[in-house]
C-alpha cells in the first residue's frame, strides 16, 4: 500500500504550489500530520502534511520547483514495504500499469512496489522565481542584508553579480528618516548607475504577483468605481491617541490607522448598505463587519482581515494589526486570515501621500484609502489656524453603493474621527 | 645574482646536487658525448665520468626500469627523456613499477627517482612529438609532478626533485630552454607543491603552469594596458601535489579565475583546479571559472593552425572578459 503525496490546494485560489523546501527527504520516516514540505501559495507559505504513516519515497518535485494542484510530488511507503522494495524505488519512474488510484486527496493505490510517480511538468523546471546570482554575489547580499530580488543583475541571464551589489546601498546606509517607512514597505534599492546591460528585465510573476495580478484585473476593470474624497480634521483623534498611549504605557500603541480601522467598522455599522459584497445576482449586506487591512509585504501585497473589528476595543484591534501584518510580512498567513473581509482599507498616509484611490478588492463593494496628517491653515469660527488635516478616499462599486449612501457613510466616517468620543455613543 | 637562461639552470642544480651527493647519477640518451639532445648536461661528463653520466640506447622503457632499479639499490637516480613524447614507452616502469614500489613493499623501499626532459608543444613538431602529459603523469598517486617556468625554479625545483625522496616528474620545455632569468647561486630549493604569485592582482586570478605562464603574464599586462583590469597571475609550479592554499587564497581576492594549460582540455590539469575551487571556494566565486586549453584535436603540423591550437594571451583575455562579464 502506498500513498501518493498531492500538491493540495492550500488556500482557495491556489492553481499551483511552489516547493519552498522539503523537511522530509526521500527514506525519511514520516507520520500522518507531519509537515513534509512548506508550499508557496498563491498567498503565503503553508505546510504540507503527511496523510500517511510510512516512508517518503519518489519525491518528484524539487525545491524550488512549481508544480500544478494535484499533481504527484512523492509517495508514501509503508514501514514493511519500504524494507522489501527499497531496491525498487530507485528504479526510473514508468507509466504504472499495475496500480489502481482512487479519487481524492488521499489515493492510496495497491502496487506491489512503490507506484510510479505520474508524469510531472518536470523538464528541470528552470524555475522562473528563483534569482540567480553569482554564489559571491548571494553570501555578499546575505552579509548586507540586502535582498537579491530587488537587484538588477548585468551578469548573463539577469545573473546578479558582485559589481550589483556593490552598486546597491546597504540597508544601514539608507537608513535615517525613512527608516521606519523602509520596514514597512521594502522599499525599491535600484540606484541609478550607468547602463551596460540591456535596457530592460524581464522578471517572470511570482506566485503573489499572478494573483495580484488577477484578481485586481477583476476589478477596476469590470467593476464601475467611483470615488468620494473628504478632508478630515485630525486635531482631536491625534489629542485622544496621545492620551490613550499614555495611558497604555508600554503595554503596547495606538496608531492612527487602527483609529481609522475601528472608526471605519463602527461608521459601517450604522451603514449597513456600504458593508456588502456583490454576488452576481444578489447582493450580500453583512451584519458583522470584517476590515481588511492591506500591507504591503515583499514583492506585493496582501490584506490581513481583523474579525469583527468593529465589536474590538481599540487596543485589541491594534495588537492584531501588528500580529497580523508580521506574519503577512514573513508569508505566515493562514488563509482564513486573510480572506473574508467585508471592507478593506489602505493606508499610504506614512510615505506622505496626501490623497489617492484604492482599487476595490471584490467581492467587497468599498475601500478607504487614507492619506498623510499634514498641518493645514484652516479657518475655524472665522479664525485662520494650523489643523492636522488628512484626506480620505472612499472607492465604490457602483453596483451596491450610490453616490449619495457613499457620502453619507462617509460624513458618519469623518465625524467619528473628527470627534473619537462619538464611538462611545 | 646570475642571470642564466633555464637550460643552465638545470644544468647547474644537476652539477650541485652531483657535487653534494656522490649517489645522484645521470643516464639518458645522448645524455654524455653529446651533453644532452638541448645540452642540459654540458660538461656533465667531463666532470662526473662515464660512471655517472651514462649514455643509454634508444631504450626508454629499459633505461627507466633500470633507473628504478638503482633506486631500489639506494642511488638516485636522474633520468633524462629526450622528450616525453618518448617517455610514453616507458610509461610501464614509471606507473608500476616507480609509483607503486613504495606502497607495495609495505613503505620499505623508496624510490628517490627523477625523471626529466621537455614536455608539450615546441614549434611545427606535429602530433607524435607535440604532446603535453602534465595531466597523465598527475594522475598516478604515487608520483610528485613539477613544471618550472622560469629559470630559478627550475634549479630550485629540480634540486628538490632530486633530494625527495619520491619519484619525481619535471616537466621542462624545448622552448622555456633559451628562457633567461635571475638564478640564486647555491642552496637555492623551491619546495615541491608551492605555487607562486607571479604577478599580483585585484580582478581575476590566471592560474597557469611551465609554458602557459608567459601567456598569462601577457594576457594581464594586455588587460592592465587596454581594459585596466589587474590580473594576477599564479604560477603552480608542482601540478602534483596541488597548492590548493595559494590557489583558494588567490581566488578569494579576485572572486574570479581562468586556468590556463599547454594540455588538452578532458580531464585536464585544469579541471582538477576547477574542482578544487568550486568545492572550497564556492562562496567566493563571482562568475564561473574557464579554462583555456590547447584545442582538443592532435596538434596541427600547419604552422597557423598550430598557432590557433595553442593557448595564447588573446584567448586568455577573452576568456577573462567573460568572467569579470565585460562582454
Amino acid at each position: 500500500m502506498a500513498t501518493n503525496v498531492y500538491m493540495e490546494a492550500l488556500s482557495p485560489t491556489m492553481e499551483e504550489g511552489r516547493v519552498v523546501k522539503w523537511h522530509k527527504r526521500d527514506g525519511d520516516p514520516v507520520k500522518a500530520g507531519e509537515t513534509l514540505a512548506e508550499v508557496e501559495t498563491d498567498k503565503a507559505v503553508m505546510d504540507l502534511v503527511a496523510r500517511a504513516d510510512g516512508e517518503l519515497r519518489q519525491v518528484a518535485a524539487a525545491e524550488g520547483q512549481t508544480v500544478a494542484v494535484g499533481s504527484v510530488v512523492a509517495v508514501i511507503v509503508s514501514p514493511a514495504e519500504a524494507v522489501g522494495a527499497a531496491p525498487a524505488a530507485a528504479a526510473p519512474a514508468t507509466p504504472s500499469g499495475s496500480g489502481k488510484r482512487e479519487t481524492g486527496n488521499v489515493a492510496t493505490v495497491t502496487a506491489p512496489a512503490p507506484v510510479a510517480v505520474s508524469p510531472l511538468p518536470v523538464a528541470a523546471a528552470a524555475d522562473a522565481t528563483r534569482v540567480k546570482a553569482s554564489p559571491l554575489a548571494r553570501r555578499m547580499a546575505k552579509e548586507a542584508g540586502v535582498d537579491l530580488k530587488l537587484l538588477t543583475g548585468s551578469g548573463p541571464g539577469g545573473r546578479v553579480v558582485k559589481k550589483d551589489l556593490e552598486r546597491a546601498p546597504s540597508p544601514a546606509a539608507s537608513a535615517g528618516p525613512t527608516a521606519a517607512a523602509a520596514a514597512t514597505f521594502p522599499v525599491s534599492r535600484f540606484p541609478f548607475p550607468e547602463r551596460t546591460g540591456a535596457a530592460y528585465d524581464d522578471v517572470p510573476l511570482t506566485q503573489i504577483r499572478k494573483t495580484i495580478a488577477k484578481r485586481l484585473a477583476t476589478s477596476l476593470g469590470p467593476i464601475p468605481h467611483f470615488f468620494l474624497t473628504t478632508e478630515v480634521d485630525m486635531e482631536r483623534a491625534s489629542e485622544a491617541r496621545e492620551a490613550l498611549n499614555q495611558q497604555l504605557g508600554d503595554q503596547g500603541k495606538v496608531s492612527f490607522n487602527d483609529i481609522i480601522i475601528k472608526a471605519t467598522a463602527h461608521a459601517l455599522t450604522k451603514h449597513p448598505a456600504c458593508n456588502a459584497w456583490f454576488q452576481d445576482d444578489h447582493i450580500r449586506y453583512w451584519h458583522e463587519v470584517h476590515m481588511g487591512m492591506a500591507v504591503a509585504v515583499e514583492d506585493g501585497l496582501i490584506t490581513p482581515v481583523i474579525r469583527n473589528a468593529e465589536l474590538k476595543a481599540l487596543a485589541e484591534i491594534g495588537r492584531e494589526a501588528k500580529e497580523l501584518a508580521e506574519r503577512a510580512r514573513n508569508r505566515r498567513l493562514q488563509p482564513n486570515e486573510y480572506t473574508g473581509a467585508t471592507f478593506s482599507v489602505s493606508n499610504l498616509g506614512m510615505f506622505d501621500i496626501d490623497q489617492f484611490t484604492a482599487v476595490i478588492n471584490p467581492p467587497e463593494a468599498g475601500i478607504i484609502a487614507v492619506g498623510s496628517i499634514v498641518q493645514k491653515p484652516v479657518v475655524v469660527e472665522g479664525q485662520l489656524t494650523a489643523r492636522r488635516r488628512m484626506r480620505i478616499t472612499m472607492s465604490c462599486d457602483h453596483r451596491v453603493i450610490d453616490g449619495a449612501t457613499g457620502a453619507a457613510f462617509l460624513k458618519t466616517l469623518k465625524q467619528m474621527l473628527e470627534n473619537p468620543l462619538a464611538m462611545l455613543l | 645574482m646570475a642571470t642564466l637562461t633555464y637550460r643552465d639552470a638545470l644544468n647547474q642544480a644537476l652539477r650541485e646536487e652531483m657535487q653534494r651527493d656522490p649517489d645522484v647519477f645521470l643516464m639518458g640518451e645522448e645524455v654524455g658525448v653529446y651533453q644532452g639532445a638541448y645540452k642540459v648536461s654540458r660538461g656533465l661528463l667531463e666532470e662526473f665520468g662515464p660512471m655517472r653520466i651514462v649514455d643509454t640506447p634508444i631504450a626508454e622503457l629499459g633505461f627507466a626500469g633500470i633507473g628504478v632499479g638503482a633506486a631500489m639499490a639506494g642511488l638516485r637516480p636522474v633520468i633524462e627523456f629526450m622528450t616525453w613524447n618518448f617517455a610514453v614507452l616507458a610509461l610501464d616502469q614509471i606507473v608500476n613499477s616507480a609509483a607503486k614500489i613504495l606502497y607495495e613493499s609495505g613503505g620499505q623501499i623508496p624510490i628517490p627517482i627523477v625523471f626529466r626532459g621537455p614536455n608539450g608543444a615546441a614549434l611545427q613538431l606535429a602530433a607524435q612529438h607535440s604532446q603535453a602529459w602534465d595531466a597523465w603523469v598527475s594522475h598516478i598517486p604515487g608520483l610528485k609532478v613539477v613544471a618550472p617556468a622560469t629559470p630559478a625554479d627550475a634549479k630550485g625545483l629540480l634540486k628538490a626533485a632530486i633530494r625527495d625522496n619520491n619519484p619525481v616528474i619535471v616537466l621542462e620545455g624545448e622552448m622555456l630552454y633559451n628562457v633567461k632569468g635571475e638564478v640564486p647561486e647555491g642552496e637555492h630549493i623551491v619546495p615541491i607543491g608551492q605555487a607562486d604569485v607571479k604577478r599580483p592582482g585585484r580582478d581575476v586570478t590566471f592560474i597557469c603552469h611551465s609554458k602557459t605562464v608567459a601567456v598569462a603574464l601577457k594576457a594581464a599586462e594586455q588587460m592592465a594596458e587596454h581594459e585596466g583590469v589587474s590580473a594576477e597571475v599564479l604560477d603552480l609550479r608542482s601540478l602534483r601535489p596541488l597548492d590548493e592554499e595559494a590557489i583558494l587564497g588567490s581566488v578569494a581576492r579576485t572572486n574570479r579565475a581562468v586556468v590556463i594549460e599547454e594540455g588538452w582540455p578532458h580531464a585536464g590539469i585544469g579541471a582538477q583546479v576547477v574542482d578544487v575551487i568550486q568545492r572550497e571556494a564556492f562562496d567566493q566565486l563571482d562568475a564561473p571559472v574557464l579554462r583555456v586549453t590547447q584545442a582538443d584535436v592532435p596538434m596541427p603540423y600547419n604552422k597557423q593552425l598550430e598557432r590557433l591550437a595553442k593557448p595564447s594571451p588573446e584567448r586568455v583575455v577573452a576568456a577573462a572578459r567573460r568572467v569579470l562579464y565585460l562582454d
